[in-house]
């Protein structure tokens, strides 16, 4: 009965046949590694995110004057609200954690290169509009901290020469941050955002599956096909990482628990300490802080304090820290390699990649703390690596000796 | 070793707890959740000596109730100071145009104060008052220098003043804790002798930090059961991961 | 990949159990969404009993309170109000107050605790209007003394029964309530209970 029921549903929609391609009958490549359970996890707290936010929609209240109040309403006089409110704050962070190493995972194996630049296009659309999506949640809850975040942040529009002024207060749609902020910013964060970025995450698997996955040794398993017509390295998606990343998705959800239960402010890294008190512009707090996912490109942004060619040391800044997202957009033509995967390049590109986490995770720690001399000057250093990363690679990746790639993969 | 620098790099993390910021301040105080009996005699402290002025107005005296395991007659009768029900959220009983006027500064809210400054600063500041004639209220508090607050719990604590070993200390507990603590010298005796009054503070001061977050009573009980569950499902789901992965060679 | 010395009995019974403790997990999960929809501590507050102090309730009199955003109504009645319930039943739809319009203690004639002391939430059945009350008949509006609803003329007796031939189909609503003494009534508690307050 059940299969004349999905007669019924096939003559009218592919379902049948989108199982297949996408679920099925997709062949994946059988050496994924630990670094490939962060997509469907990224999935996983997308979903998380989704449920959780439209709760604390039911129940929050989206202006300067109630705002704050209505999540202490919800942290303790709704049924539960509590823990769909850690749920939430919690996964906005892990969020960053899984997107930041999945990206990680296209650097060490190559997932940019050829016939994947798309792929990864989407992606770095998706890190944007995951940005936009965090910053505008950490503003709703109306803390001192979503004050300030907000009122720094946007004025870094200002910067822009001619328009900077009049932008910046067309994105407020006030003199200063206030209740109409905060309403608009509601609307694209509950909204606006989260159907851009479903949008860009189906593009994104689209895109994926078009072409197939990248391994860990960058071999395109397409090449080696078997009588049957499938890859002879590619297993068939269902049930084999489906059943692997169940268990992905046990492991995360046993880390994911622990911090909600029992450290969701997690040291003042998730919940910080100012946002306990309501958004106040005769205050500021003692030192401004944006949450640690944005810390590295904060910590760029003032790593820049001097000017150059004329452009002065703070639209110098605004420029260095989006140009070093943007700058990931253009990764696919800058890697010139021979080879995609890292087990395959020399020790440059090992030497570049373990510099550009160091500096990563150095200018991750500045954006946490007051600024200083010698931090700016550390930070000055590994703004330069980091960029070194991506624009000296069109040459040391041709320079960098590689290693011959097997035909089959590898574990 | 890619798993080993993960692994690595994970373990630092409570680290973070340290980076989190913030004033350091003299005294520390560890919070118990646990003792009931603590968070009662704080209950009782914080009506009668400080919902006078500050308000919780995010907290409801029937889950005090509730959560502290007091019944709700003895909560009307004895814990309720003000003209608000058992269902009521716990207002201050000055208004704070009059608060403003007579002390500058209306005095703040305390629900959360706990989570924006931590325990350590609430105890420290209970513990922090001096005499000062400088000031009109008589007193100073080396945690927040130049309050407008004045000595409310000076029946109890007694009166001290502030010995300036160093005179290039600046006001305020702003600095790390190279110094110490600040050296007190007790003028004027109050009901409890030093000891029963840091006892007292501690009290006062785990209610604040149960008013701050009600839910961290049932928090880590509820979270452990979660997580046994939750291995239970991971172990169920690894096995069947290893047993369909025979397959693969 | 090779299929062979798959045991079958295994995956089957694996897949089966991490399905189970899977599905418990996800209605572990849904509760606390599905409770969050229960009302609030803070509507629980707005909808906290309501005391009501009669001893200045004179007699004929009535007084109105809000509770759970209703208006609830507590009628002094007289003697010759009480002897009315006997001779207006033939013209009631309901004049054993059969329907369940009224808590367990309340289903009598004077569809109250107290005789004398009616309390009643102040609601037509019909279509939700506030009726109005008239100690004295209203001028023919009604047989005796009782409720009359201005907006489709639906009319009750002075114990709330509801006339037959007239829209409202039910009995005005008695809420749960109790004594506190003479003198003292606690709207939203049930008398034996009393402390607890009623679903």
């Amino acid at each position: 009965m059940a299969s004349r029921f999905m007669n019924w549903v096939d003559a009218r929609f592919p379902a049948t046949q989108l199982w297949n391609e996408h679920i099925g009958e997709y062949y994946a490549p059988k050496n994924f590694n630990v670094w490939y359970y962060f997509g469907s996890l990224a999935m996983l707290v997308l979903a998380n995110q989704l449920l959780t936010g439209i709760w604390l929609a039911m129940f929050y209240k989206p202006s300067a004057a109630a705002a704050f109040g209505s999540v202490a309403y919800i942290m303790r006089d709704v049924e539960w609200g509590w823990l769909i409110r850690y749920m939430h704050s919690t996964g906005a962070s892990f969020f960053f954690i899984v997107v930041y190493l999945h990206m990680f995972r296209a650097l060490l194996y190559g997932s940019y290169r050829k016939p994947r630049e798309l792929l990864w296009i989407f992606g770095c659309l998706i890190f944007l509009a995951l940005m936009a999506e965090a910053f505008m949640g950490y503003v709703l809850p109306w803390g001192n901290m979503s004050y300030w975040g907000a009122q720094v942040i946007i004025s870094l529009f200002s910067a822009i020469p001619v328009v900077g002024e009049q932008l910046t207060t067309w994105i407020r749609g006030d003199f200063v941050i206030g209740d109409a902020t905060l309403n608009r910013f509601f609307a694209l964060h509950v909204v606006a955002l989260p159907f851009v970025l479903v949008g860009l995450v189906i593009a994104h698997i689209m895109a994926l599956h078009h072409v197939g996955s990248n391994n860990p040794d960058g071999i395109e398993i397409k090449a080696n096909k078997g009588s049957d017509g499938h890859p002879v390295d590619g297993i068939p998606f269902h049930p084999y990482y489906t059943v692997k990343d169940l268990f992905g998705v046990g492991v995360f959800l046993t880390l994911f628990a622990a911090v909600i239960f029992f450290a969701p402010e997690f040291g003042g890294f998730f919940l910080e300490p100012p946002n306990f008190t309501e958004a106040n512009p005769s205050v500021t707090p003692e030192h401004i802080a944006p949450v640690w996912y944005f810390t590295p490109f904060y910590a760029m942004l003032r790593a820049i304090n001097f000017q150059l060619f004329g452009i002065d040391a703070k639209l110098l800044g605004v420029i260095t820290m989006f140009g070093a997202v943007l700058i990931l957009f253009v990764l696919p033509w800058l890697d010139r390699s021979k080879v995609k995967s890292i087990r395959y390049k020399g020790i440059i590109f090992k030497v570049m990649l373990a510099a550009l986490v160091v500096s990563f995770l150095i200018l991750g720690y500045i954006g946490t703390q007051a600024p200083s001399p010698l931090l700016t000057t550390i930070a000055q250093i590994c703004t330069a690596i980091y960029f070194a990363f991506f624009l000296l690679m069109p040459f040391y990746s041709v320079l960098d000796r590689t290693k011959p790639v097997p035909e089959r993969v590898t574990g | 070793m890619m798993r080993q620098l993960f692994i690595a790099l994970f373990l630092m993390m409570p680290l973070a707890a340290m980076a989190a910021g913030g004033e350091s301040v003299p005294f520390h105080h560890e919070t118990n959740l646990g003792n009931q009996a603590s968070l009662q005699r704080g209950a009782k402290m914080f009506m009668n000596y400080c919902s006078g002025c500050h308000s919780l107005q995010y907290m409801r005296y029937q889950r005090i109730s509730e959560d502290l395991e007091i019944p709700e007659e003895v909560m009307e009768n004895n814990l309720i100071l003000t003209r608000g029900k058992i269902h009521d959220t716990i207002q201050g009983t000055m208004s704070k145009e009059n608060a403003a006027e007579w002390f500058g500064k209306a005095p703040p809210d305390l629900t959360l104060t706990a989570r924006e400054r931590g325990a350590d600063w609430i105890y420290s500041f209970l513990l922090g008052f001096y005499l000062d004639d400088s000031r009109p209220s008589g007193v100073n508090n080396v945690v927040m220098s130049n309050t407008a607050m004045p000595a409310v719990l000076a029946p109890l604590q007694g009166f001290q003043a502030l010995k300036h070993e160093d005179e290039g200390e600046s006001e305020g507990g702003g600095h790390g804790g190279g110094h110490g603590e600040p050296q007190f010298e007790l003028v004027q005796e109050g009901q409890l002798n030093p000891a029963e009054y840091r006892a007292a503070a501690a009290d006062l001061t785990n209610f604040l930090v149960y008013v701050g977050e009600p839910v961290k009573l049932v928090r880590y009980s509820l979270g452990f059961k979660v997580i046994v569950f939750l291995l239970l499902f991971t172990a169920l789901a690894y096995m069947l991961k290893k047993e369909f992965w025979r397959d693969v060679h | 990949m090779s299929k062979e010395g798959v045991d079958v009995g295994k995956r089957r019974f694996l897949t089966t159990a991490t399905a189970a403790v899977g599905g418990v997990g996800a209605a572990f999960v849904a509760t606390p969404f599905v409770k969050s929809w229960m009302p609030s501590a803070r509507a629980r507050a707005a909808g906290a009993p309501v005391e009501v102090n009669i001893a200045a309730l004179e007699e004929g009199a009535l007084v109105s309170v809000t509770w759970r955003g209703k208006p609830v109504w507590v009628v002094r009645r007289s003697q010759d109000m009480l002897d009315t319930l006997e001779q207006v039943k033939p013209e009631l739809a309901d004049p054993e107050s059969q329907t369940d319009q009224q808590p367990e203690y309340c289903r009598n004639p004077h569809r109250s605790i107290e005789p004398a002391v009616l309390v009643m939430v102040g609601i037509c059945t019909h279509l939700g209007c506030s009726p109005k009350f008239r100690p004295d008949a209203g001028g023919g509006q009604l047989s005796y003394s009782g409720f009359f609803c201005p907006c489709h003329g639906s009319k009750f007796d002075i114990a709330g029964r509801v006339y037959s031939g007239v829209p409202a189909p039910l009995n005005m609503v008695v809420p749960p309530h109790r004594y506190e003494g003479d003198d003292l009534i606690v709207v939203g508690e049930d008398p034996n209970q009393g402390g607890e307050e009623a679903a």
